[in-house]
């Protein structure tokens, strides 16, 4: 393991350490400080303060719950959605196959963010319909990864044996082709929840995610623009966790691509903000 | 290029053209709630909201609304703002220019580059320039264009003052937002070539290249790199997506008046027919270059046509 894949995990060990460990602290993400308005970070404020006087420190924090938060559901919910549904065309085929193949091919042919924008823009704003529309947007990739598996690993001897015992789909799905489907899905799952933390902070950053006073990174930088030429750090702090995260994200998928030696462009295709 | 060849593939790019109107019409039924309600506001007479409804189609059944959304497509007809009243056709055509104008811009700073950065990787592999390099290539993978772009503006146009901060106002106007949408498209671009000529280096007809005595730079310049850039092609259609979607935040970071700064107004105002009509023409733009990359792939590659 290189040190820059070291750095990487701890990088990663501290966002999910201060997200988990968010209920556990006492912060105060949304006291209004009236006489510290924009006061650049220095003694005794960690991190300054914003617009409306509010500690940036404690706000990035709440960021770093949300960002967790929506990424992992994200990835779950789009995951396994996908993976079943990937799965389970490959290996039963025909009619339920070439439905899927097409629905792919349409949802496929939204570039990047775009779907999710305008689902997010138009459900409304909240965590839940940010959650739906980049899961909406995000089975795809793991649907086309998965059924590409299941096609080349469907005739092999054990499953056919299993075939043969009498064995029911969804067994041989979870017992027979899912762990052999692991690794590429982990992969594009790591490479997915890089995706997925850019991804609402892109929406947050439109101001189609997260409402305030509710913090998210993206919604940290939307706000800060406005005051950068007083208050940088207002722009800076929070973007610099943001990238500082998904950077971590793209090297634990970079070494565990190698890892598990997986031939895959996950990452050409995934920067979608 | 077998003519067979061709229409397949336009007839497939076709059909998921159609699929993709008939997913954009059926949008609006995600709204929850009443969606002339929530477009209008609640103070609005009962017979403009009678009217909205007709007008949307959201009088009849799911089916018969998105024919009738179809029809009207097929006649190049994507309805009327709700906010200003006039054709989505003419907002449209008035902010493409400026998106096109960003879109080629960016394109050209990703090539600019991805070139240089992904030969000095492949020629160095392992060095120190190697890493460099491709540290550099994830760096601009991994910093969110919504980020990259103030803090462009905040080095460039208020410290040193060399361009404005947004709008659209002669060439100068153009650099930071090209900036800010080429670096993710020359970062992916960096990787994908790197990795490309890696292979191409190795294959025999380069070592005779080589053996000849060709210089390095022809053996990697006509040989090498003119063999890696087919799959490089193939990433570039790819990334036009990523380009597109790219440019509704880096439009709405730098003010840039065009399709991108089009839709999130759009949605703001839940005037859904822009909505629509924007979607519609960016993913029809995509399915569009991804066809014609696929084609020029065919071209460029006869082992492609055989099998596809």
């Amino acid at each position: 393991m290189s040190a820059a894949t070291r750095a990487a995990l701890a990088a990663l060990a501290v966002w999910v350490g201060a997200a988990l460990a968010l209920p556990m602290l006492s912060l105060a993400p949304d006291t209004v400080d009236l006489a510290r308005i924009l006061e650049a970070p220095g003694h005794g404020s960690w991190l300054g303060f914003d617009e409306v006087g509010r500690p940036v420190a404690d706000r990035l924090i709440v960021g770093a719950r949300t960002s967790l938060l929506v990424a992992a559901a994200v990835v779950a919910v789009a995951g396994s959605l996908g993976t079943v549904m990937g799965a389970l065309a490959a290996y039963l085929g025909g009619g339920v196959d070439r439905v899927l193949t097409a629905a792919i091919d349409v949802f496929m042919a939204f570039p990047g963010l775009l779907l999710a924008i305008a689902l997010a823009g138009l459900m409304g704003p909240g965590l839940d319909n940010l959650v739906i529309a980049l899961a909406a947007v995000g089975w795809v990739g793991y649907a086309r990864l998965a059924r590409a598996q299941a096609l080349s690993l469907r005739r092999r001897e054990h499953v056919l044996a299993a075939q043969a015992l009498g064995a029911g789909t969804l067994r041989i799905l979870r017992l027979h082709l899912l762990p052999l489907m692991a690794g590429p899905l982990i992969v594009e799952a790591t490479f997915g929840l890089a995706g997925a933390v850019l991804a609402e902070a892109g929406l947050s950053f439109l101001g189609i995610g997260v409402q305030p006073p509710a913090a998210s990174w993206g919604s940290m930088v939307r706000e800060g623009v406005r005051y950068m030429l007083v208050a940088p750090h207002l722009v800076i702090v929070p973007g610099l966790a943001l990238s500082a995260v998904v950077l971590a994200t793209n090297l634990v998928g970079d070494w565990l691509r190698d890892r598990l030696d997986v031939r895959s462009p996950a990452v050409t295709g995934r920067r979608t903000t | 290029m077998s003519s067979a060849f061709l229409v397949r593939r336009l007839a497939a790019a076709l059909a998921i053209v159609v699929g993709v109107a008939l997913l954009t019409s059926l949008l609006i039924r995600l709204v929850p709630g009443d969606p002339v309600e929530l477009m209008l506001g609640e103070s609005a007479a009962a017979g403009d909201r009678a009217a909205l409804r007709a007008s949307l189609g959201l009088d009849r059944p799911a089916p018969e609304q998105v024919l009738a959304q179809l029809d009207r497509l097929a006649r190049l007809d994507l309805g009327e703002s709700l906010y200003s009243r006039r054709p989505v056709s003419a907002l449209i055509a008035e902010r493409l220019p400026a998106t096109v104008e960003l879109a080629l811009a960016a394109l050209a700073v990703a090539a600019a580059v991805a070139v240089p950065l992904g030969i000095l990787a492949a020629r160095r592999r392992g060095g120190l320039a190697d890493g460099a390099a491709m540290g550099l290539a994830l760096l601009g993978l991994s910093v969110p264009s919504f980020w990259l772009g103030p803090l462009l503006i905040l080095l460039f146009s208020v410290v040193l003052g060399w361009t404005p901060v947004s709008g659209r106002e002669g060439l100068a106007s153009l650099v930071l937002p090209a900036l800010t949408l080429g670096t993710g498209m020359a970062a992916v671009l960096a990787r994908m070539l790197r990795s490309s000529l890696l292979e191409t280096l190795s294959e025999d007809y380069v070592r005779t290249a080589r053996a000849k005595g060709l210089g390095e730079a022809a053996v990697v310049w006509r040989h090498a790199l003119r063999n890696a850039a087919l799959p490089v092609v193939t990433v570039f259609g790819m990334q036009a997506g990523a380009l597109l979607s790219g440019a509704v935040i880096t439009e709405t970071v730098f003010a840039w008046p065009g399709i991108g700064s089009l839709l999130v107004e759009a949605i703001q105002r839940r005037d859904f027919p822009v909505v629509q009509g924007c979607v519609l023409l960016i993913s029809t733009t995509y399915v569009a270059v991804n066809t014609l990359t696929d084609l020029a792939y065919a071209w460029l590659d006869p082992r492609v046509r055989a099998t596809a």
